[in-house]
């Protein structure tokens, strides 16, 4: 289904993509349902608190260098400012370039819920242009602002003839969506159709979509061989870079999940080329990832001279950690695009995975074909594991790891890890996305799972020391329990 | 009215979630989107028995947004009861359910026969900030838990200061007060933290009275505690740090409490001999360092900027630049809070203005003149600042991103020294 440019607003992906966010089952029967049509959504009747579209919407959008982002909302929305600009200032630091952006909120108070607000975000959004001479202005919209009904689109269309620079609508109400991943969305929607300009030339530039860009140097190295330039967004990119995404020679994303909306539209608008393989994780994923970029920009030779090498260096060492690692079970709670990549990744090491617990699944990425991390599994996996759609709802994934006991669980997200760690599994954060990276990556990764379950100290040492949130009776349901029948 | 908020120094009054989560086994179940608590936890040290990802939450969508959540807050309450182990389940809302109009007081009221007590607070993000939601929070659990006491337990004293967490020193600050308090022969009673909890909030209504060491935020709460019980309120403004300021404080709880001076001066006169002792052997580094004016600003709550300034001119002999207090202090509270800014030694005042915007003090302050570096007290928005003035900084309040306290405090004798040793130790990193 081609993506609609013209609208304000991108669909959410419960709309667009039919994702999900309660399943229980296992690989063989996600993947007949997802080929049958048949996935449908199962509500809980018991929730945990779990994160919303605004903040990664904004989170994205206040990586880029010297832009504004006014958040339309009450204080509590705004909070992230402060850890972003915290970031934003320590990540310019290492690329020793500066960020000016700055992050700030309207403070909506119960008198706007009445009155309305529109007049006073229209002269906030003049004074933040005079204080901070912005390259472009992105206003997100929120709960409240949705609910009272405040008409910023017209505001930011009038304002648009006032102020010389981009100014576009983030539309982050975050009840429309129970996917934060729909926010990634929102923010390349704001950018398709504010930012990006119709192509004038073509560049030997490979947009490279990522979170923080801590394989910048590898990358540069790497491409550089095939005679091309990454162009990392939106962490530290500019807004003349990004503007210029469709003069690029081909797009590629660390995550399926975070690339599936600007990497179609790139490639349904300018013919951009999107990069949709397996991720470049492990080395099967990178190396499947990297073929086809040589494809795609006509090097295949100098890629299969490059994958000699470092199949010469690495693999030894790899097959060495290989046998420790062998037999080892593990737990995956994830987003999709990590979850369904780990899984592999682990399998290539010999590894058992028990359980893959996806945050949500998209049914179809934006082009309408499966995830192609999924496809591969089901192709490729040794066992039939099981498999939930699980909205980082933690009381599953405790229930999950005291039925199964595996010996190390694999978390992603803040303030997940210590979980199961405390109750006696031995757990490892794969917070950078770049961490599984190519061979380097694997190997690194690999070695950590074995100092992870080497030194068992500091969890035994918190684990003896600490209960259990959860009550008898809730670990001697099933971890589907509170999940309803299908709802569609 | 909406307004510019510009370097956020507060959050909304949901975060009174923390307050909640300060009580051991006290569990907020939130009446909200799916992304609040997650932004309102975003600090160092907010996990423990329970932390965000174990709050149960309605994570509201359209549907409840159209139709109303009443039955789905139901259902989740329920479910809370039965999966998670709690000792006191606190229902909160958030912005969208009560702009809609779900009746959550029945909701939670048709609990009132559950196995535990679970209460309502209601602290939607557009009424008021996390500085009042705290209140909120325990004007909640004041008003629709506590009974009142069979007899009155001699000596006991319930302690309130700032908000839970929020605040990166709340909890050691609060240790230090409990044994201030404890010095003067007094029992103290702290409803947070690690070994209180429940059975502590079953004291408060017997205490001999209330201590609110605070400017302005915990007032109506206490309050509260005086209409339904009756206990009388020694309201004290500044939150002491330092030898002079933890004396003043010592007498005058000792004074509220009818406890003789005779015991007030025989601890104060041990104490600051102590403190002294330190002083003496490190007033070089005081005296002579070459980087610094004597000139400081503190950006922060009305907490800090007050029992900041009180220390660093009445302890330290610094001299007060203009004071900024962040916390969106209610109208009503600030001439009182303006006359303690005031009221310093040698009849200095200290200017002090109130706002959110940080873009517009920071241009205030890179206007003004200190005489020399000045030091700034405030939170990690400013660090570029720091570098701008060549000022010596340290982060005393969130967001602290770049800095971790685990429990130290800046309250009483101890808390001074530690103070000076934060700021030293900033300082030091330059000659000249």
């Amino acid at each position: 289904m081609p993506l609609n440019l013209k609208e304000h607003t991108v669909e959410t992906r419960e709309t667009r993509l039919k994702s999900i966010t309660g399943y229980s089952g296992c690989l063989s029967d996600l993947t007949t349902r997802t080929a049958c049509g048949s996935v449908a959504n199962r509500e809980r009747c018991f929730s945990q608190s779990s994160t919303c579209l605004a903040g990664c919407a904004l989170g994205q959008l206040s990586g880029i260098r010297d832009v504004a982002v006014i958040n339309h909302a009450p204080s509590g929305c705004t909070a992230m400012a402060a850890g972003m600009s915290v970031l934003n200032s320590q990540l310019a630091a290492k690329r020793g370039v500066t960020n000016g952006t700055a992050f700030v909120g309207t403070d909506l108070n119960e008198q706007d819920t009445i009155f309305g607000a529109v007049e006073s975000l229209r002269s906030i959004v003049h004074q933040v242009y005079e204080r901070y001479n912005p390259r472009a202005i992105f206003v997100g919209t929120s709960c409240v602002s949705g609910v009272i009904g405040e008409d910023v689109d017209s505001l930011i269309a009038e304002l648009k003839r006032e102020i010389p620079v981009p100014i576009a609508v983030a539309h982050c109400e975050g009840f429309k969506s129970r996917i934060w991943a729909s926010g990634f969305d929102i923010s390349d929607h704001a950018i398709l159709t504010s930012i990006v300009k119709t192509p004038k030339q073509k560049r030997n530039v490979i947009n490279f979509k990522n979170f923080f860009e801590s394989a910048r140097p590898e990358i540069i190295e790497l491409f550089g061989r095939f005679g091309v330039e990454p162009l990392f967004f939106y962490q530290n990119s500019t807004i003349d870079e990004l503007s210029r995404l469709s003069e690029s020679l081909a797009t590629v994303c660390i995550c399926g999940t975070l690339g599936t909306y600007i990497g179609n539209g790139l490639e349904e608008r300018y013919g951009v080329p999107y990069i949709r393989t397996i991720n470049p994780m492990g080395v099967v994923g990178f190396e499947t990832w990297l073929r086809e970029i040589g494809r795609v920009i006509g090097k295949s030779t100098e890629v299969e001279v490059y994958i000699a090498e470092q199949r010469r260096e690495f693999m030894p060492q790899l097959e060495d950690r290989k046998k420790e690692l062998k037999g080892l079970r593990a737990v995956i709670g994830m987003g999709p695009g990590y979850t369904f990549e780990v899984s592999r990744v682990l399998q290539e090491l010999d590894m058992e995975v028990v359980w893959a617990a996806a945050w949500h699944y998209d049914v179809q990425y934006d082009n309408g074909a499966l995830a192609p991390s999924l496809v591969h599994l089901k192709a490729t996996s040794p066992s039939d594991f099981k498999l939930s759609v699980a909205d980082q709802q933690n009381f599953e994934i405790l229930n999950i790891l005291n039925h199964y006991k595996p010996d190390i669980y694999f978390s992603r997200h803040p303030g997940t890890t210590v979980w199961a760690i405390k109750q006696g599994t031995a757990a490892l954060y794969v917070a950078d996305e770049y961490m599984i990276f190519g061979y380097r990556g694997l190997l690194n990764f690999a070695q950590s799972i074995l100092d992870t379950i080497k030194n068992r100290s500091f969890e035994k040492n918190l684990a003896a020391r600490t209960t259990s949130p959860y009550t008898d009776w809730w670990y001697a349901q099933g971890s589907e329990h509170f999940l309803k029948e299908d709802s569609r | 009215m909406a307004k510019l908020l510009d370097q956020p120094r507060y959050k909304c009054a949901m975060a009174g979630m923390q307050t909640v989560q300060a009580i051991t086994r006290a569990l907020p179940i939130l009446h909200a989107g799916p992304g609040c608590a997650e932004k309102l936890s975003g600090s160092a040290g907010s996990s423990g028995y329970f932390s965000s990802h174990i709050f149960p939450c309605t994570n509201v969508s359209g549907q409840e947004i159209i139709f109303g959540g009443e039955e789905k807050l139901r259902e989740i309450i329920a479910n809370s009861l039965k999966v998670v182990d709690a000792d006191l389940y606190v229902v909160l809302t958030g912005c969208t359910q009560e702009l809609v109009g779900d009746d959550t007081t029945s909701v939670v009221r048709s609990f009132k026969d559950s196995a535990k007590p679970v209460v309502f607070a209601s602290t939607a993000g557009f009424k008021g900030n996390n500085y009042l939601g705290h209140d909120w929070v325990l004007q909640a659990i004041f008003d629709q838990y506590l009974k009142p006491a069979v007899a009155a337990q001699k000596g006991l004293v319930n302690i309130w200061s700032g908000p839970p967490q929020h605040d990166p020193f709340w909890l050691s600050n609060l240790r230090e007060l409990e044994k201030l308090v404890g010095d003067l022969g007094l029992i103290p009673n702290t409803i947070f933290g690690h070994g209180r909890g429940l059975a502590n909030i079953d004291k408060v209504p017997s205490a001999e009275f209330n201590l609110l060491v605070s400017p302005w935020v915990g007032l109506d709460s206490v309050t509260l505690l005086k209409e339904k019980f009756g206990t009388p309120v020694l309201h004290y403004p500044v939150l002491p740090i330092g030898a002079f300021e933890t004396s003043k404080f010592l007498r005058a709880v000792a004074d509220f409490a009818g406890i003789s001076t005779t015991i007030a001066e025989t601890i104060t006169r041990a104490r600051e001999s102590e403190y002294y002792y330190y002083i003496e052997r490190y007033a070089d580094i005081f005296l002579e360092t070459r980087v610094m004016s004597k000139r400081f600003s503190t950006i922060s709550d009305a907490q800090y900027a007050l029992a900041i300034t009180k220390f660093l001119v009445n302890d330290a002999g610094l001299l007060p630049a203009r004071q900024y207090v962040t916390d969106d202090t209610p109208v009503e509270h600030r001439p009182a809070l303006v006359d303690h800014f005031r009221d310093l030694n040698y009849g200095i005042q200290a200017d002090v203005s109130f706002s959110s915007d940080g873009h517009q003090i920071h241009e205030e302050i890179k206007q003004a003149d200190y005489f020399g570096y000045p030091l700034i007290l405030g939170s990690s928005w400013e660090k570029q600042l720091a570098r701008d003035t060549r000022a010596h900084y340290l982060a005393i309040s969130w967001p602290n991103y770049e800095r971790l306290v685990i429990n130290s405090s800046y309250v009483g004798y101890s808390g001074g020294l530690k103070f000076l040793e934060d700021i030293y130790s900033v300082i030091l990193t330059r000659f000249n």
